[in-house]
């Protein structure tokens, strides 16, 4: 397996002034609300084990105050650690000095934010250019790179307007230009377009796939919507109170959930668009009249396979057509509607 | 005699304790202004250069010529032809009454004490806003000079560096510093924390910070503080006339011992005059980068 790009191990953040000293006591098990009421300290992350391989999209998903922003922040070090690495690429991002960190911060990882934090003062190609200025290029340089990124993000018409001019989405286009402009590995979206009304949203769903399946970045993906996670997510982590829920692929999480926090989530989601057939094939052969459905076939494309065939059963199949497994009509129907409940 | 007892009388400390305390610290302060006087006048001897260069160009230059820079200065930075009018109708009048070079000498003083009070104090407000032990040492300070009045601060200034120009101009400076110290901390500690957390996201340095994204942004609010300034500074030109200054503030004084009373009305009305001018070119200028701003900011 390849290595991964980022690697958080054993990361604790504790807020307030007495963060280390009552670390012990947080990895002995105590509470958020218990730290709180003795200590005054608030409890941010608690042993995030966390991978994510190179050029995929990992989604971070969590009600709001669960320690999202927290977790994307240590990655680029805006939080230090209060215990903890987070390897990026084999070096430890909390060990390194100032001067290492801002090389770092300009050239390998970027950040898109919620509010789009642009710069009021600095036009749309400045707020671009605004990565590669940091960086001390020359203006020739940043000139040109810039107008690509401001063309890519489809702002040219707009690139001297002030960001105050323009509407939310193309604000956010600004910011994704921005990020984009310094050509980082990794890109660290904190709900990124969860201020966005739900077409502009979709919109710019697309043009993150679009852009990914050409410049395939490492992407860190914070959101509360389970539907845009499931539509972006290479993998998916769940986070709950500042500690890690449950990790894996988008269908694995809905087909079973960790616990009852979990199986909340992911209890409307329309698991027939989502969930491939062979995560819910059997061991087994049918008769060869049985109908062929490919690897990868979501659920509701299977159960019609069947319907139209008047099957019971189906084979699911790899490429070359060799029998892998079977799958029922009433598997299907079960996995798409049946309440999922965590597995004890 | 006998004393009165101390809750009637105020247990008032001995006289000859007080004039003691007062003989040794005058005592002290004109030691150190006898020895020290002719080292501090030598460092302020460039702004005294400087002073006399700017009064000398402002004198010399025709009228007309002072009038159109004038003119084009408060267009560029206020956009706004009714402020123009309005400064060329001022400076006609104080032409026309005889107060031209009076008006230039006040207009090069408050020039430079403005600029020296800019350049001292929007690097204190700096310091203050990046850290809360400064702003809380330094606050208290300006409360201090804010409010004491402004007589007394000529009373060490002239015992230091005798009448004349340069002491008129650093009472006036001290006088005038506070507001722009005061709305460079406060601007600076009201930029937006997430465009503050962009800028460091993308590795910028602190002075990259600071030059690009904080004083840029506490711009506005920054003007406001030289706004004030410059009208603190007005105002104490006419006070520092007692310790020599030249300007309008001179026949302001002489007709306050002479009982000049249209004398004095009509330095007054130019000092006016100036201030409203000021006022204004600088407010426009300030508001028009907040428009910007915020427009940017709600869009
Ligand atoms: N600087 C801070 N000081 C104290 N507590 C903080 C700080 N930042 C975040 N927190 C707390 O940490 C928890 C997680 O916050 P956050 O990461 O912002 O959550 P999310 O992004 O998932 O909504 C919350 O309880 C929040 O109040
Ligand atoms: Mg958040």
């Amino acid at each position: 397996m390849a290595e991964p790009m980022i690697r958080i191990q054993g990361l604790y953040k504790i807020f307030g002034a007495a963060g280390e000293a009552v670390l012990p006591m947080v990895r002995d098990g105590m509470g958020k609300q218990e730290l709180l009421d003795t200590h005054g300290c608030v409890l941010g992350l608690r042993d995030i084990n966390m991978s994510v391989p190179p050029r995929c999209i990992q989604v971070v998903m969590g009600l709001s105050g669960s320690g999202k922003s927290t977790l994307i922040r240590h990655i680029n070090r805006l939080i230090a650690p209060t215990a903890g690495e987070i390897i990026v690429d084999g070096t430890d991002v909390a060990g390194m000095d100032g001067a290492t960190l801002r090389e770092f911060r300009r050239h390998r990882a970027s950040m898109v934010f919620q509010r789009f934090a642009l710069m009021p003062h600095r036009s749309v190609r400045d707020n671009v250019a605004y990565g590669l200025t940091v960086q001390g290029l020359q203006s020739a340089d940043v000139e040109k790179r810039a107008s690509r990124w401001i063309e890519r993000v489809g702002l040219q018409d707009f690139a001297d307007r002030y960001p105050g001019e323009l509407s939310g989405g193309m604000q956010q286009r600004v910011g994704l230009g921005r990020a984009l402009a310094t050509d980082p590995d990794i890109l660290l979206m904190d709900e990124a377009f969860s201020a966005l009304d739900p077409l502009i949203r979709y919109d710019m769903q697309n043009m993150l796939l679009d852009l990914q399946t050409e410049l395939k970045k490492t992407i860190v993906f914070i959101t509360h919507d389970l539907d845009e996670a499931l539509r972006i997510g290479d993998n998916v982590a769940i986070l709950r109170d500042g500690g890690m829920v449950q990790q894996g692929k988008p269908q694995d999480i809905v087909l079973t959930p960790a616990d009852d926090y979990v199986a909340d989530f992911v209890k409307d989601v329309n698991r027939g668009k989502l969930v491939r057939v062979e995560s819910i094939m059997k061991p087994g052969t049918t008769c060869a009249s049985a109908p062929a459905i490919p690897i990868g076939t979501r659920l509701e494309r299977a159960a019609l396979a069947l319907s139209e065939a008047a099957a019971k059963l189906g084979k699911v199949t790899d490429r070359d057509g060799t029998a892998l497994g079977i799958v029922s009509q009433l598997d299907l129907l079960d996995a798409m509607v049946r309440r999922r409940r965590p597995s004890p | 005699m006998a004393k009165n007892a101390w809750w009637i009388e105020f247990p008032q400390m001995e006289r000859e304790t007080l004039v003691a305390i007062r003989k040794a610290l005058d005592g002290a302060y004109r030691d150190f202004s006898r020895s020290y006087g002719d080292v501090i006048e030598a460092v302020f001897e460039p702004l005294l250069y400087f002073l006399v260069w700017f009064e000398k160009l402002l004198l010399n230059a025709p009228w007309w010529s002072v009038l159109l820079a004038v003119c084009a200065l408060a267009y560029l930075t206020s956009r706004s032809w009714k402020i123009v009018a309005g400064a060329i109708v001022a400076f006609l009048f104080i032409g026309f009454f005889g107060m031209w070079e009076d008006t230039m000498s006040t207009m090069s003083m408050i020039a430079v004490s403005t600029l020296l009070a800019i350049a001292l104090g929007v690097p204190v407000g700096i310091l203050m806003a990046r850290s809360n032990r400064t702003q809380a040492v330094v606050t208290p300070l300006l409360d201090v000079m804010q409010t004491m009045p402004a007589f007394v601060y000529l009373i060490p200034v002239v015992m230091l560096l005798g009448i004349g120009k340069v002491p008129g101009l650093l009472a006036v400076v001290i006088y005038a510093i506070p507001p722009v110290i005061r709305l460079t901390n406060l601007g600076i500690r009201l930029v937006d924390r997430e465009v503050l957390e962009a800028s460091d996201a993308f590795g910028a340095s602190g002075w990259q910070r600071l030059v690009g994204v904080q004083i840029p942004l506490a711009f506005p609010t920054i003007m406001a503080g030289v706004n004030q300034t410059i009208m603190m500074a007005l105002a104490m030109v006419v006070i520092a006339s007692m310790i020599g200054v030249q300007g309008l503030g001179q026949p302001v004084l002489r007709s306050i011992t002479n009982q000049y009373f249209t004398l004095g009305l009509l330095n007054g009305l130019a000092i006016v005059a100036l201030a409203i001018i000021f006022d204004r070119v600088s407010q426009a200028y300030g508001k028009r980068l907040q428009l910007q701003y915020k427009q940017a900011h709600h869009g």
